[in-house]
């Protein structure tokens, strides 16, 4: 544990890149492999699982620190972070542990498994003595499941392949899908070996840079596809060894989620794997993102959801082939065999993604700006000749949304942040104007520079009207333009009115409190957005 | 009965004695605490501070300002009440002010740290009646580390940076913060620069005998003077300031209570925060409240709600008392509104 948390600290104590790659390779070259691959598992996000509530925990450190329950939360809402308040309210410890990470992983945080209330106190307590200050930390994020230290995969993945000499792509397809984090995983992982399978495997998913210049700046318009960019979940259908598989972007295998894909899975040839976007799709057209929102998280599927809200897989791109890995042949190959596969398939579920035609970029202009109307977010550009890469990659891949909603909006309540942003109002909410009064409209928490946080936090701490435990009520004073994706009416929201990723897109120190926009204007918008009566 | 002192729009006023405490608008007689620029205001017509704290209060307050010291201890009638001074410990010169009138003794204790200090007196408790104690760090999550140990990381993380041919750029208030630094430096690792505002200040530090390791001034921005391996103390709103860049590369850390939390470190992208206050922390303010034997407590400018609550749970008189004070502040927006030059040093 020493070892993991001088790693941990080591992370967090520099923004460089190299210093961070540089300290992971010290540690996966220095400790066992079963430590180093819980560490793979935990430093690439793959969350710890809970096994003790935040109530109980709280509870159990404030007892165990001497302080009342109310001051307990006190201290939490200033530092925002659940293991670091109770690393900091604990009694001071000297002490250290020389056991390594995956004891305290496999021995003692799955040991809580299955264990009455009380016996998790007593393993929780005695984990918490025997600890130092800087293993507890580390210990707490892995109870609470938040386990965040500035490391991205990719810089994982990079610093296995400077310890391990295995190529980066490698290593990235490997640690996809499902994987227990044993010595076996760690030593798989990093062997110079590379013909290694695993039927149920998706490939990274190649992602698209935002296009914020002139298309025109990409070339003849020949060379280029445009599709429709949907909003919903991006996922791989895999169908390998008689069995079928659908992995989300999240990497979550969505096994029974949504059957009517798998089914249409079921009929395609072995050695298959499909990226597209699930899309509730019905006569040949999306349903708003709030019709999927309620097959998302839904495990077991009825027949009623099943017929209100079917789902679709939008194909874009066809990865595999017969068994073999064709990301490396054009996109244009790629989308003409996707094309010959989908025809075999019964309609309506697994669908090539439309090509929008574009003679010119004009055209693609143009039909970037019906997307609104058709539930998409914009256009999709790829070149033909493109390859399906790993990760975001400029170049030959854009999303090109479409301009956002935007209204101007006051903010009217402010909530400290969380994490890096502890201790800070940054979690904002703002209204619009319904006769004399605000009424809340959407709540938004980034689009602010550090600089303007450091502004708005000065602001309210001193216009603050009222305090309801962490939230505080300012003056009405601050403009801030919002710019949102979608709107919807909302019975479960005070005006009436929900948005879609709302974010703050400028502070408009120009404009005064009066002049924000109106519920009237809100209002508006529903209709010529959704074309709403 | 009237109480001793009241808050007014000006400030806390004592009207038996006439006189104000820390007034944040002139007044015509002011007692200062300390000579930070939320305690001293500029304007007023008479000054009384402690003799250890006329060097710096006259640094900060205008030009040929009224300003009389009287020693730590030393009794003053004023108007019938008895006005003494005595060591808060937070910075040079800081005091606490008693005031007795009437069998009643009162005392207010500006800012406050009981932790070791070779920069400043250090604070002694009074008993009183009634205490007024700031809160900045008023939470159980503020508990600092032993000031030797936070020193010596800062001399390991000065030689790190010098074997990696890096600038250490730390960070801290120009006065106080900046000079007990540089008195738990060690002067054999590197040369140590400083930014105007704390070259000025230490020079005053310097004035009244406080022994400092040598400094050199790294000039105006602009100047491009080789850095590497040097320890450059500078205020937190040099950090993101052109004068900062011609260390070129650089490790940059901040001396504050803050840093005790990992989030108000990562929230400006520092490498290293090192939790070093000048103010009480939990366990010392709570101490510190105890020792005095006062019944009861105001409570000033931090955690206030959370003090009091905890204060009145033990069966104290504790209220909230609504001041202009700051105590340690955090952000560099707080400190200043945009980038301060290097002669201006803002509220702290």
């Amino acid at each position: 544990m020493k070892r993991f948390a001088r790693l941990y600290a080591a992370l967090d104590e520099t923004t460089a890149t190299n210093e961070k790659i540089a300290a992971l390779v010290e540690y996966f070259v220095s400790a066992p492999p079963a430590d180093a691959a819980w560490a793979v598992h935990f430093l690439i996000g793959r969350r710890p699982k809970r096994l003790v509530s935040s109530a109980r925990l709280r509870m159990w450190a404030a007892e165990e620190a001497g302080v009342p329950a109310w001051l307990f939360e006190e201290s939490y809402h200033a530092v925002g972070d659940l293991a670091e308040t109770i690393t900091l309210l604990l009694p001071p410890s000297d002490n250290s542990s020389e056991r390594p990470l995956a004891y305290w992983v496999e021995g003692r945080l799955l040991g809580l498994q299955g264990e009455d209330e009380d016996a998790q106190r007593e393993m929780m307590l005695e984990s918490w003595r025997e600890l130092g200050s800087r293993e507890r930390f580390v210990w707490n994020k892995l109870i609470t499941g938040s386990f965040r230290v500035g490391t991205s995969q990719q810089l994982v993945i990079r610093a296995l392949g400077q310890m391990s000499g295995v190529p980066e792509g490698v290593l990235s397809h490997r640690l996809m899908g499902s994987w227990d984090p044993t010595p076996e995983f760690f030593q798989r992982l990093t062997a110079a070996d590379t013909r290694d399978a695993d039927i149920s495997r998706p490939y990274p998913f190649f992602l698209a840079y935002p296009l914020e210049t002139d298309p025109a700046s990409l070339g003849n318009p020949a060379e280029w596809i445009a599709e429709w960019k949907w909003d919903g979940i991006r996922a791989q259908l895999i169908r390998r060894a008689g069995r079928t598989f659908l992995w989300s972007r999240g990497e979550e295998l969505l096994a029974g989620r949504f059957p009517e894909v798998e089914d249409a899975g079921a009929l395609l040839p072995d050695g298959t794997v499909i990226d597209g976007e699930l899309l509730p799709w019905v006569n040949g057209a999306p349903l708003p993102f709030a019709q999927l929102q309620r097959r998302i998280g839904r495990k077991h599927v009825g027949p009623k959801i099943l017929e209100d809200v079917p789902v679709a897989l939008v194909g874009y791109d066809l990865l595999e082939e017969s068994g073999s890995d064709i990301r490396s042949s054009s996109l244009r190959e790629r989308r003409e065999r996707l094309a010959t596969l989908l025809q075999a398939l019964p309609p309506e579920r697994v669908i090539l993604s439309t090509a929008v035609p574009i003679s010119d970029w004009r055209a693609a202009a143009d039909a970037r700006l019906r997307a609104r109307e058709l539930g998409a977010e914009g256009l999709m550009l790829k070149r033909l000749g493109s390859e399906y890469g790993v990760g975001r990659r400029r170049g030959d891949w854009w999303k090109w949304k479409v301009d956002p909603l935007s209204v101007d909006a006051v903010l009217i309540y402010a909530q400290p942040g969380s994490g890096k942003r502890a201790g800070l109002y940054t979690d904002y909410t703002f209204g619009v104007w319904e006769g004399d009064h605000l009424v809340p409209f959407a709540k938004a928490y980034t689009g602010l520079t550090d600089e303007e946080i450091r502004k708005v936090d000065a602001y309210v701490r001193r216009h603050t009207l009222e305090k309801f435990g962490p939230v505080r009520t300012v003056e009405p004073e601050l403009v801030f333009e919002l710019a949102f994706e979608g709107i919807q009416r909302s019975s479960r929201h005070k005006s009436g009115i929900a948005v879609r990723f709302p974010r703050i897109a400028r502070w408009r120190t120009d404009k005064k409190a009066e002049e924000a926009d109106t519920i009237e204007t809100v209002r508006g918008l529903l209709k010529t957005v959704n074309g709403e009566q | 009965m009237k109480s001793l002192l009241t808050l007014t729009p000006h400030g806390l006023y004592c009207e038996a004695g006439d006189f104000f405490i820390d007034p944040w608008e002139p007044v015509d007689r002011a007692i200062i605490t300390h000579a930070h620029a939320d305690h001293a205001t500029w304007g007023s017509r008479a000054y009384l501070t402690s003799s250890a704290g006329v060097g710096v209060l006259r640094a900060r307050l205008e030009q040929g300002a009224s300003i009389r010291g009287i020693e730590y201890g030393e009794q003053l009638e004023l108007n019938g009440t008895t006005v003494s001074l005595h060591p808060a410990g937070h910075i040079l010169g800081s005091a606490q002010v008693r005031i007795e009138h009437g069998g009643e003794i009162w005392v207010v204790s500006g800012d406050y740290k009981t932790d070791p200090d070779p920069t400043c007196t250090p604070f002694e408790p009074i008993r009183c009646h009634t205490f007024i104690t700031e809160s900045t760090f008023g939470l159980p999550i503020y508990r600092w580390p032993r000031e030797t140990d936070v020193l010596e990381e800062i001399n390991a993380w000065w030689r790190a940076n010098v074997a990696a041919g890096k600038t250490s750029l730390l960070l801290g208030y120009a006065l106080g913060k900046a000079q007990r630094l540089l008195a738990g430096l060690d002067p054999s690792i590197g040369p140590i620069l400083t930014h105007g505002a704390v070259e000025r200040m230490t020079a005053v530090y310097r004035e009244a005998g406080i022994e400092l390791p040598a400094t050199q001034y790294a000039g105006a921005a602009g100047n491009q003077a080789d850095a590497t391996g040097a320890m450059v103390i500078a205020p937190p709103y040099a950090d993101a300031s052109i004068w900062a860049r011609r260390f070129g590369d650089r490790s940059t850390g901040f001396a504050s209570g803050w840093m005790m939390v990992r989030g108000a470190r990562r929230q400006r992208s520092l490498d290293r925060g090192f939790p070093l206050s000048d103010h009480v922390d939990w366990p010392s303010l709570l101490a510190a409240i105890d020792a005095t034997g006062a019944g009861e407590v105001w409570v000033t400018h931090g955690y206030t709600g959370t003090v009091v609550r905890w204060l009145q749970e033990r069966g104290l008189d504790a209220r909230a008392v609504q001041t202009r004070f700051e105590g340690e502040l955090l952000e560099a927006g707080q400190l200043a509104s945009g980038s301060a030059g290097p002669e201006v040093e803002s509220a702290e």
